[in-house]
């Protein structure tokens, strides 16, 4: 067992974990924090990424000891309390998932997408970023639509001086 | 505060908690004191259980209990059941072995669970199951299910010799044959309809848990119908009186087919409840979900088709083999048998088809439906023929179809099916004129001058949706009916709750469900909730699975409100003091029509209850159930067309256009039903070009993970473009079709179809992985072998 401090979604916690507690386990089982899901066991679905000091992260390939000291954001913490975050909006508006088990990893990894894609983006290359994710619903199409649509207002004035 | 009725592009409700992580799936359930169950499975395919020693398993920490399959079997619990009676063709039943929740003597397919340890950890529960004893004695194991009825062939069951489950045959054979006899042309074509894993993202889950004090068993689970989980665990398994057994499935991640069926886990967690007397909790790997949840496809087939001198078509004969793997799943007897042969007429005039089908064991994981559930199969045997004829006898492929589709309906095929009106053509028409069809050879030439390959390729599905008439079913071996329930419930206020037994996994019904009833009262979405996934809350239902929610749930919904619109009128006539006859209700309001008379709808609710003022005979309240039997199958049909470009070089195929033109009867919320395409679409091209189920010599299975399995990622895949005709079905009361399996129906024709129009030759087998494609194209083009 070891002692891991680190904040999440804004929060202070510390717990004593076993070593071997992965990223993912703690925060659903230890927190509570179901919205960050397991979709497999060989880090390729992405249903596990959150944000680890604001880059996007496979909390399952990650031991939660590991995590000292770092801050970790997670899906529930995204919105600012009631506005949701323009990735949020733009999966609703475009109809960016459907059974919705992909979605919080497919949100946080669009949002990281965004962010080191301060050019712009493209369909082809929103694309090939998303190949850490899998989708057995929506056939990406509108995810793709989803993320271009969030990018243009992520990259708007107003957001852009936050 | 708009209404928002039938064809509203409407943002889905549900999505609210789906973005913010506040969704609650069965994983995401925890009860206080609850334990956690691994499995024990076998490494196997196919081996007796010599010995089984799990005394230092039960001893290790946090160990609660070790179950085997004989613990299983003493507690009264019974084998899994098929649920629909096939015949072969001589009469004789089809022969099915028993299917134990945990065999404890013979393991036939690797991940066979064969023990199963409750702890207070997983990681305890694991370090448990790694602690118990197997002496496995190993035998030979089928996986070439091809030849599982050769000479010499190991056996899966003693039941079923040579493997061979039933002889199934749909047709006349010798119509059939004096077709062929009198025929120009016969084209043949030898396929193989490839393995697939449905991959619901969501790996399968259970939480179960017995209340002693109450004995009463409540189970959350990955379920696409919960209502049938819990009668087959009542009536069949006899894990708890179905009064006794409630049955939830929570928000579910994805089912496409796999979650239909009533695993051995679920069985067993609830069996494991009752005995450590806490709730345990199990959550499959997604190593497990590769080996567990059921499989799709799995065919072999051989076909031909006759032709007389105009081209057209005079008859078809289909010989399949069908791989059920090592047990027979709960449907997995009707998947490629009255859900394949049934579709083998596809858009066209076919006097005459004959279909024998021989379902066969192999120590491989059982198959059952999967998105399309034989429809995909019988599609890729329709549209691949056809379009090999095309080039064989050198017609246009467009020109053959349009020669030989039916155009006059209700049309009666030779196999069952009696299809209600759409328009074959007319999809077709469309379809061209959205890929701009004309301007094909010039783009065809651009990719030439690009050293690449490009090719098109055609696919005009059929599907029997809207399943199913329980009577038609009934009649063909179904031990259910397939009719769906719906009951209305009008709040005091003039809310209302609809409470379905449909079950939506990803289909968006709590945004579509509540559109219907806003269009038929005019009160706004927001004042409508659905009530769903819950055997508590909902009295029966069949769930959702074969495109059904929409034409078969939905038409439940419209009946109930049929009967909740009557007893509205009634009561707004007699306290308007009008003939209910001229009542209409329009944006929330009953009125007289003709004059400035009218209550809102929460008036007259409200007067329902209230009930100081009811005519003559009326009982209190506002509330009505409806079971909805449809009449017949739906039939929603398209058009689609793949554009593919393959670099001859890598092999590598990228789609360059597809275009799906589909005739779903009417759209509730057109955003909802692309969505269903798209996703359908992707699993349709996946099959295609990406995934492929392999099992070795020996019984393992190679493709077990998503490193080794290719479901589509993004870069894999196009943006479609869609369109549509709207035909309404007149056989459903609000004239749906169904949209929920096209895409993995028409798709992977479509996409053969281009690459072999691209490559020159037909041999491409499923999935046209970039190895197999460049391997044609040079075998295709001896000259570039030879530079």
């Amino acid at each position: 067992m070891s002692e891991v401090k680190l904040t999440v979604n804004g929060r202070e916690v510390s717990r004593d974990v076993e070593d071997r507690t992965l990223l993912v386990s703690f925060l659903r089982e230890e927190l509570g924090l179901t919205g960050t899901h397991v979709g497999c066991d060989t880090s390729q679905c992405g249903a596990c990424t959150v944000h680890v000091d604001g880059k996007a992260v496979k909390s399952c390939t990650v031991f939660a000891v590991q995590m000292d000291g770092a801050s970790v954001t997670t899906i529930e913490g995204l919105a600012s309390g009631a506005t949701l975050h323009p990735m949020q909006e733009a999966f609703r508006n475009n109809h960016g998932l459907q059974c919705g088990f992909c979605t919080p990893g497919m949100i946080m990894m669009g949002v990281d997408i965004v962010k080191r894609h301060p050019e712009g983006l493209d369909d082809t290359t929103i694309r090939k970023e998303l190949e850490g994710n899998i989708c057995r619903c929506t056939g990406y199409h509108n995810i793709v639509k989803a993320i271009s649509a969030a990018a243009k207002e992520m990259s708007t004035p107003a957001m852009a001086a936050e | 505060m708009g209404v928002q009725g039938i064809g509203a592009r409407l943002v889905r409700k549900e999505d609210q908690r789906f973005i913010t992580g506040s969704g609650r799936y069965t994983d995401d359930i925890s009860e206080r004191h609850m334990t956690t169950a691994v499995f024990l499975r076998s490494p196997h395919a196919h081996a007796k259980i010599a010995s089984m020693d799990i005394a230092a398993a039960k001893t290790m920490p946090g160990v609660i209990a070790v179950i085997t399959g004989q613990d299983i079997i003493d507690g009264g619990i019974g084998d899994l059941i098929c649920g629909w009676m096939i015949h072969s063709k001589d009469g004789s039943p089809m022969k099915m072995s028993p299917y134990k929740v945990m065999d404890p003597d013979t393991v036939r397919y690797v991940g066979q669970p064969v023990a199963m340890v409750v702890a207070e950890t997983k990681a305890q529960a694991v370090d448990a199951a790694e602690a118990i004893e197997i002496d496995y004695q190993t035998l030979p194991a089928l996986t070439d299910f091809a030849h599982a009825m050769d000479e010499g062939a190991p056996q899966v069951h003693e039941v079923a010799p040579n493997n061979l489950i039933c002889d199934w045959q749909l047709g006349d054979e010798a119509a059939t044959d004096a077709a062929f006899a009198s025929a120009a042309h016969v084209v043949e074509v030898d396929i193989r309809n490839n393995r697939l894993v449905p991959s619901a993202i969501e790996p399968r889950a259970a939480v179960a848990s017995y209340n002693a004090a109450e004995d009463h068993y409540t189970l959350y689970t990955t379920s696409q119908n919960p209502h049938v989980a819990r009668l087959v665990l009542s009536a069949f398994y006899n894990v708890a009186p179905e009064h006794k057994l409630r049955v939830v499935a929570p928000d579910v991640g994805g089912g496409f087919g796999s979650k239909i069926y009533i695993y051995p886990e679920e069985i067993a967690c609830l069996f494991a409840s009752r005995t450590v007397k806490r709730p345990v909790k199990w959550t499959a790997d997604r190593s497990e979900s590769f080996m567990t949840d059921a499989h799709g496809r799995d065919h072999v087939t051989k076909a031909k088709l006759a032709l007389d001198a105009d081209y057209k078509f005079l008859g078809l004969k289909v010989d399949t083999i069908a791989n059920i793997g090592a047990y027979m799943s709960l449907f997995s007897s009707a998947t490629p048998t009255y859900l394949y042969a049934t579709l083998l007429s596809g858009q066209y005039n076919l006097p005459n088809i004959y279909a024998n089908v021989k379902l066969v064991y192999s120590h491989t994981t059982p198959v059952d439906a999967y998105r399309g559930a034989g429809r995909p199969e019988a599609t890729f045997v329709v549209e691949r023929i056809v379009e090999v004829t095309a080039r064989k006898l050198g017609i246009s492929p467009v020109e053959l179809r349009r020669r030989n589709f039916i155009t006059a309906f209700p049309h009666q095929t030779p196999v069952l099916m009696n299809y209600d009106p759409s328009d074959f053509p007319g999809l077709l028409t469309k379809a061209l004129e959205v890929i701009d069809y004309d301007n094909y050879p010039a783009r065809k030439a651009q990719s030439e001058a690009d050293g690449k390959l490009r090719g098109i390729g055609f696919s005009c599905y059929i599907e029997a949706c809207g399943i199913a008439p329980s009577q038609a079913v009934g009649s063909l071996g179904a031990g259910v009916g397939l009719w769906e329930s719906a009951e209305i419930r009008v709040n005091p206020v003039g809310t209302i709750e609809i409470l379905t037994g449909s079950h939506s996994h990803g289909q968006g019904h709590e945004t579509t469900f509540t559109q219907v009833v806003a269009e038929r009262f005019g009160i706004p979405n927001e004042n409508i909730q659905i009530v769903h996934g819950d055997t508590d809350k909902v009295q029966f239902g069949m769930g959702t699975y074969g495109s059904r929610s929409g034409p078969v749930g939905m038409g439940a919904i419209a009946k109930a409100l049929d009967k909740v619109e009557k007893k509205a009128k009634l009561l707004a006539g007699h306290l308007m003091e009008a003939d209910p006859d001229d009542i209409v209700i329009e944006n929330g309001e009953l009125k007289v029509a003709g004059t400035d008379k009218k209550l809102a709808w929460h008036e007259v609710s409200l007067a329902a209850y209230v009930a100081h003022n009811l005519p003559e005979g009326m009982e209190p309240g506002l509330t009505e159930k409806s079971f909805y039997d449809p009449a017949n199958f739906t039939f929603p049909a398209g058009a689609f067309i793949c554009e593919v470009e393959i670099d001859p070089g890598t092999g590598v195929t990228r789609i360059a256009n597809f275009v799906a033109v589909d005739d779903f009867g009417v759209i509730i919320n057109p955003l909802v039903v692309e969505g269903q395409v798209h996703g359908g679409l992707a699993q349709g091209i996946g099959q295609a070009l990406l995934e492929g189920c392999v099992y070795d010599d020996a019984g393992q299975l190679i493709t077990a993970s998503y490193m080794d399995y290719c479901v589509p990622r993004a870069d894999d895949l196009p943006s479609f473009a869609l369109d549509h005709l709207e035909i309404a079905n007149p056989s459903n009361p609000l004239g749906i079709k169904g949209c929920g399996e096209a895409g993995a129906i028409g798709a992977p024709p479509a996409v053969i179809n281009a690459i072999t129009d691209a490559l020159g030759t037909e041999n491409i087998i499923m999935p046209a992985t970039p190895e197999k494609v460049w391997r044609a194209a040079q075998a295709a083009r001896p000259q570039l072998a030879a530079e």
